[in-house]
């Protein structure tokens, strides 16, 4: 293996952990807060990505400046984390917060399949492809390596951007502080007066848009086809559960060990590409159970 | 009370085995019906300790492949030895996996397996000189007996044999959960602490479970393989192992008569759904999940048991009460 491949294989590495960090991180935030492992949050990156891909080639067929793609980009984002997002919360988790975490992980489980349908049904199965953002930033030339600038430095801009941006929104603002509370103790949070609901509601929310922010960013990148959110999900839940389930910072971390070791792979052993982020969640829950950076929770008699 | 319950179990067992004669349509449908009931038999088994296994279906496709490889070899094979080798690699492989698993408790538990079922799913799809890639390998119809049969024979000694076993299977599962190994199972969901505080390590009596629910889905594996004739990596795949689950809290969590009610239900709503509403069956089943678990959280045993007006006999009545409090059990002890 020379220079050119490691470096190309730290690139591809650097460029999916940024987008595997963006959908994990909603995934754990909104576990942090609702104690809820959201299925459904694959579902929510797929709709992201085929909104975009959809809207996005009909602006680019319709001749309009191709940097229209990434406004179009949080349009998406914000659009599915307020109409799932609320919808979801309101309607279905906020029935089933006191309920085993059996039936919780079933009822985003039912949401997941409802929404695979509703996928299939508005975009049918052909794959999209629109990369006008790809190739609107053009190429890099880093170290005799010739990479798209989108994937070298706009995603991981991107995903540094959300890191430091909702570190400062939960320990600056009053929301995210609010936030910080009703995830510490609820029912302290509520008695002194904080609507737990209202929190719940709007981390939710934000989780949701995550997830779609990232298929958005995703479709610039990849073809668009059916099946791609059961495959994030349970790479998100993978990233999530290294870090530590509610690690946010950690997040980023393990994003980028699984990313590494992804694209590695994919240059040393191919067949084992699928497999290592698995491997990795696995040697890492078998030395630390609650994650690399999770803390470990003491036992109530 | 007790006798009520027998006798309904008698009818329902006539009902099902008088069925396929009369609508011969019925027999490939419950014989998987069946198959997948005893998997989600073995889900049931966890579920008695509050832990969702989101991973199962890893020792379905172990013993199916195991059946399938085991065909290969002898040009055809035998069924009883097909199920006989599917139930012990699946058995072997759930010592394996259960060693590390136990360990842990809720969404590590769930996740952990799931890990290990997705590591599987993508070797058997990625392998592809071994395990025949995505498309999966065929599984010739074997001999039973030594005996070789037509493909209508076939299918109903299939089904009958099914039958039995799933009937001989629901009466083990059901005096393992009353006999003390499985009240210590309903106690790691109630109060895990208690359970060491009594001597007993929790960790044993979970491995114990969790090796008879992989045995449980490895004897589904094998007949859903057989039934189907081949076996894919889609057997493994996490969707299918949240299936399993589904029909567990479709059926009612509490009982043995929930996986079997539930997987009955679910197949014939399935094959219903997928021909009169082709593309949306996964929207028409998560629907009726959503239903179930908002309206009639103890599956269709309970909902049933409401009905009668018999509520609170002994597990499915309330199976699904809030999250474990560490205040008293409500189980009753035998």
């Amino acid at each position: 293996m020379n220079m050119q491949l490691v470096g190309l294989a730290i690139f591809d590495g650097i460029a999916y952990a940024a987008l595997v960090f963006l959908v994990a991180v909603g995934l754990t935030l909104v576990f942090g807060v609702l104690r809820i492992l959201n299925v459904a949050h694959g579902s929510f990156y797929a709709i992201g990505a085929y909104i975009t891909a959809s809207v996005g080639g009909a602006v680019a067929a319709g001749g309009y400046s191709p940097f229209l793609a990434f406004p179009l980009m949080l349009i998406a984002a914000c659009l599915v984390g307020i109409v799932l997002g609320v919808t979801i919360e309101k309607f279905l988790l906020r029935r089933v917060y006191d309920a085993e975490e059996a039936l919780q992980l079933l009822v985003t489980f039912a949401v997941f399949m409802i929404l695979e349908d509703v996928q299939r049904l508005v975009w049918g199965t052909q794959p999209y492809f629109e990369s006008s953002a790809l190739q609107a930033l053009g190429n890099i030339e880093v170290l005799g390596i010739f990479y798209t600038k989108f994937q070298l430095i706009f995603l991981p801009v991107v995903a540094i951007t959300v890191l430091i941006g909702l570190r400062l929104f939960l320990r600056r603002t009053l929301s995210g502080k609010l936030i910080l509370a009703v995830t510490e103790d609820r029912e302290g949070a509520a008695s002194i007066g904080i609507d737990a609901d209202r929190v719940y509601l709007l981390t939710f929310v934000i989780g949701t848009a995550l997830a779609a922010f990232g298929g958005a960013l995703a479709s610039a990148t990849t073809s668009v086809v059916p099946g791609m959110g059961a495959d994030m999900i349970v790479l998100s839940f993978a990233v999530a559960a290294t870090a530590g389930l509610g690690q946010i910072e950690g997040a980023a971390i393990a994003a980028l060990l699984i990313g590494l070791g992804r694209s590695f792979a994919v240059y040393l052993m191919p067949e084992m590409e699928v497999l290592m982020p698995y491997l990795i969640m696995l040697l890492v829950l078998l030395w630390r159970p609650q994650g690399l950076f999770g803390v470990a929770q003491s036992r109530k008699i | 009370m007790k006798t009520v319950t027998t006798f309904l179990a008698i009818i329902v067992a006539i009902g099902l085995v008088v069925l396929p004669l009369y609508f011969p349509w019925t027999q490939v449908i419950l014989t998987l019906a069946l198959a997948k009931g005893l998997a989600v038999l073995g889900i049931i088994v966890l579920l008695q300790a509050g832990q969702v296994s989101f991973g199962h279906a890893l020792f379905f496709a172990v013993s199916a492949y195991a059946a399938a490889y085991l065909g290969q070899a002898f040009a055809g094979g035998e069924l009883l030895t097909m199920i006989v080798v599917g139930v012990a690699a699946s058995l072997v492989a759930g010592l394996l996996v259960g060693l590390f698993v136990v360990r842990y408790r809720y969404i590590f538990f769930g996740m952990l397996n799931l890990a290990f079922s997705m590591i599987l799913f993508s070797v058997l799809e990625k392998f592809y000189h071994l395990t025949g890639g995505s498309d999966g390998m065929q599984v010739a119809r074997p001999l039973v007996l030594g005996m070789e049969f037509e493909r209508e024979g076939f299918e109903t000694l299939l089904f009958y044999g099914t039958f039995v076993i799933a009937a001989v299977a629901g009466l083990a599962v059901h005096r393992f959960l009353v006999s003390p190994v499985g009240n210590m199972m309903k106690t790691i969901k109630t109060n895990e602490t208690r359970l060491e505080y009594l001597g007993v390590s929790p960790r044993s009596v979970l491995l114990t479970g969790y090796v008879l629910s992989a045995g449980l889905c490895g004897i589904g594996g094998v007949l859903m393989a057989v039934a189907q004739g081949i076996v894919t990596p889609e057997y493994a795949w996490w969707i299918r192992s949240g299936e399993l689950v589904f029909i567990a809290i479709l059926g009612g969590a509490g009982s043995v008569w929930g996986a079997f009610v539930g997987s009955i239900v679910y197949e014939f709503v399935r094959t219903f759904a997928s021909a009169f509403a082709g593309d949306v069956w996964q929207m028409v089943l998560g629907v009726f999940l959503l239903i179930i678990i908002l309206f009639a959280p103890s599956g269709l045993v309970g909902l049933w048991n409401r009905v009668t007006g018999r509520g609170e006999s002994s597990t499915s009545g309330q199976s699904v009460p809030a999250k474990p409090q560490p205040a008293a059990s409500k189980e009753p002890s035998a």
